[in-house]
């Protein structure tokens, strides 16, 4: 039996230094390094294939099969751009593990871009965290002093240059044509998929781009082997991964387990939910972009199947807890509203769809709309949905759907009360 | 006011080195408006001047990219700029109070017309800052910071401000006013400025990377929990012989005892 939390990235947090190149190798870090660079690069490929290890930025596209997409001896340049961009509602993984681990995500880059024949790379981190920025600079040039960068990396003749690039705050960017665009020096609009970033990416070369956590798995697979990952989670989830709690639970933070834990184990071993007499009501499996779930889906394994079979998705892992305090209509109004501000305004549907829905859900939120609002909603949702020309779009419509779906009681009754039923003061983190 | 020769001597020189990093200088476009940025404290039509000289492409271009991104201001920014969590989880755990209390104590005014939550236009910066009567402090609204786990969450110039209140929210402001020197609970024992700031995202450190904590609190829940059962990931030194990398160990590392950091609750 595997233990219920399964520390592989966040081991080393709690050590003072660990963000260093000596605390990092201390804990045992660099020794996948030269066992990578031992073996051929396609044999690290077939490596990470076997491992299932699946991507760890929302969508789970298996990691190895991506990489294998790569043209080789094509002549272009190669290149990896890793996605720190971590902008969705309730998504606080990578940002934590890059200002305590960064060297985990630098070991794991050189070791794919070796894979993967990419001499170019790039760390595309959200700009709105300064500190995670500098942690990131820092260990980015004593990999450099210790000749994990740079040329000829541990004489084996292979050189790589990486970039810690900030973004400038805007959650499309993360969206990986999106993030191509914006690196590139323009506004950060999506592009059309095909041709895809394995064949056209960065300067129309062949690029992966992978979530950070995606990455950062990669030393501890290439050193135990695909086996020991695969023997971790579910059955086609494999490994582990990072679970993000937040909201009302007694210890919000990280608990890095087996993919396929449940909520219910989770909420147990963070002591709980915050208030009594408040149980959870709704929540997020994976960060706003993942339709709500509530209380009905405690026991539900949190991997890719488990979720999906719920209705909902995997996401990001980002837990948000909300118990019975909260009102269901202003977070899926937040919630509505913030992919409003972030839609890029490319494509019609998103861009008007996105102020038609904040419109409507605003109605019901203030007790002023009517049965016939509910419909538009979900009508306007529809005409999103498929439309939309990226994810962001197809996402935009979700919080409220789902709010609908399990609370449309509740959300009738803003319209007879004349206004929210719920005092906002009751669910704030010092209410008791 | 345009850039005098030595500051052009030593912002070019700073260009060509973020210029250097790329395959393709247009890829320098977002660090050299951060660079602007941190001589100004915003983007003006003379640092997106100089922009568009380094790269060799129009001024409208780079008006297009830098209207884009958030990030950049459009006139002169406070030398604090806070910004309050406004986004789903934080304004439920007291985000939407704390911005609508800080929204009066900095304009000096309670009450404040914008004051009452993040509303209906969604968010953030199109609302425009509320800058405090000196000019030192600007509050803005901002969407989820990647720190939910610590909420309510502040800014103070991309720095965290964890687990807030709304009192501590108004120690921290009337402190930046008072010229005093506030810490980020994950960041550096002393707070920099914003043009500071914008120098590190050009890609130019200030040498506190080491300062700070590894990780806050939350950020350790499930590893200390981990220790105290003794839970780890399967040894893998079953299959492989060296084990003991995991990237980033699957043994616990015993170098260090194990913090006793007060945990959020
Ligand atoms: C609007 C939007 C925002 C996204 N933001 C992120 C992000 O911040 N980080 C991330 O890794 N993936 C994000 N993604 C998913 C990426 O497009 C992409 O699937 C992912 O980076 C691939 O990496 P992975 O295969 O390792 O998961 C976002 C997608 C969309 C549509
Ligand atoms: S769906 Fe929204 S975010 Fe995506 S391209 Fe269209 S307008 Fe932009
Ligand atoms: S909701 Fe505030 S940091 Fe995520």
């Amino acid at each position: 039996m595997t233990d219920t939390l399964t520390p592989v990235l966040t081991a080393n947090w709690d050590q003072p230094d660990s963000f260093t190149l000596a605390g990092y190798s201390r804990t045992g870090g660099y020794k996948a390094l030269p066992k990578a660079l031992a073996m051929e690069p396609d044999d690290v490929i077939a490596t990470v294939k076997n491992s299932v290890l699946r991507g760890r930025g929302g969508a789970g596209f298996p990691t190895g099969m991506k990489w294998s997409f790569i043209p080789q001896n094509d002549g272009k340049p190669h290149y990896l751009t890793v996605n720190a961009d971590e902008s969705e509602p309730g998504t606080c993984k990578d940002i934590p593990l890059m200002m305590a681990n960064p060297h985990v995500l630098i070991e794991g880059i050189i070791i794919t871009c070796y894979a993967i024949r990419a001499s170019h790379a790039f760390i595309y981190v959200r700009g709105e965290v300064l500190h995670v920025i500098r942690r990131l600079q820092y260990a980015v040039a004593q990999a450099y002093e210790a000749g994990y960068l740079g040329k000829d990396i541990l004489g084996t003749g292979f050189d790589l240059d990486l970039v810690v690039h900030a973004g400038a705050g805007a959650y499309i960017c993360g969206e990986e044509t999106a993030l191509l665009t914006s690196l590139e020096g323009y506004r950060g609009l999506p592009r059309n998929r095909p041709p895809f970033p394995a064949v056209e990416g960065l300067y129309a070369s062949p690029t992966v781009i992978n979530n950070v956590e995606s990455i950062s798995s990669v030393p501890s697979i290439i050193a135990n082997g695909p086996t020991w990952f695969s023997g971790l989670g579910t059955e086609k989830s494999k490994g582990y991964g990072i679970f993000s709690l937040s909201g009302h639970v007694k210890h919000p933070g990280q608990y890095e387990a087996p993919l396929g834990i449940t909520l219910r184990e989770l909420i147990d071993l963070a002591g709980g939910m915050l208030r009594p007499g408040h149980p959870l009501k709704f929540w997020t499996p994976g960060g706003s972009s993942t339709p709500l779930l509530t209380r009905e889906h405690l026991d539900i394994p949190l991997d890719f199947e488990g979720v999906g079979a719920a209705g909902s998705m995997l996401g990001t892992r980002a837990l948000q807890l909300f118990d019975t305090t909260t009102c269901v209509l202003r977070a899926a109004l937040r919630w509505t509203e913030f992919y409003q501000h972030e839609s890029c305004g490319k494509c019609t549907p998103c861009r008007e769809g996105t102020y038609w829905l904040v419109r409507a859900v605003e109605r019901l939120e203030s007790g002023k709309g009517s049965d016939e609002d509910l419909e538009t909603i979900l009508d306007v949702g529809n005409n999103i949905v498929g439309r939309a020309f990226c994810a962001l779009g197809d996402a935009a419509p979700v919080p409220i759907s789902s709010a609908i779906k399990y609370f449309r009681d509740e959300i009738i009754q803003h319209q007879k009360h004349g206004g929210c039923p719920f005092d906002p003061a009751a669910s704030t983190a010092w209410a008791v | 006011m345009p850039f005098s020769e030595d500051t052009l001597t030593r912002l070019k020189a700073d260009a060509a080195e973020i210029t250097g990093r790329y395959p393709r200088a247009r890829s320098a476009l977002l660090p050299l408006l951060y660079l602007v940025q941190s001589e100004e404290g915003y983007v003006s039509d003379d640092g997106m001047a100089f922009c568009a000289e380094v790269l060799g492409i129009t001024q409208t271009e780079v008006r297009g990219v830098a209207t884009f991104y958030t990030m950049y201001k459009h006139e002169p920014a406070a030398e604090y700029q806070v910004g309050v969590c406004i986004n789903t989880t934080c304004a439920i755990m007291g985000g939407d109070q704390i911005y609508a209390e800080l929204a009066g104590h900095v304009a000096g005014a309670p009450g404040h017309e914008d004051a009452e939550h993040g509303d209906a236009l969604g968010g953030t910066s199109d609302h425009g800052d509320i800058k405090s009567p000196d000019g030192k402090v600007a509050l803005e609204r901002l969407e989820c910071n990647a720190a939910c786990d610590y909420a309510p969450v502040v800014m103070v110039n991309w720095e965290f401000f964890d687990n807030q209140t709304p009192a501590s929210a108004r120690e921290l402001v009337d402190k930046l006013r008072a010229g005093e020197n506030v810490a980020p609970t994950r960041g550096p024992s002393r707070l920099c400025t914003w043009k500071q700031a914008n120098r590190i995202l050009a890609g130019f450190g200030d040498g506190q990377a080491a300062d700070g904590p590894s990780a806050g609190p939350a950020s350790l829940v499930g590893l200390k929990l981990a220790k105290e059962h003794g839970w780890r990931a399967p040894g893998a030194g079953e299959s492989h012989h060296d084990s003991e990398a995991a990237g980033g160990s699957v043994e616990p590392s015993s170098a260090q005892p194990p913090r006793s950091d007060k945990e959020t609750s």
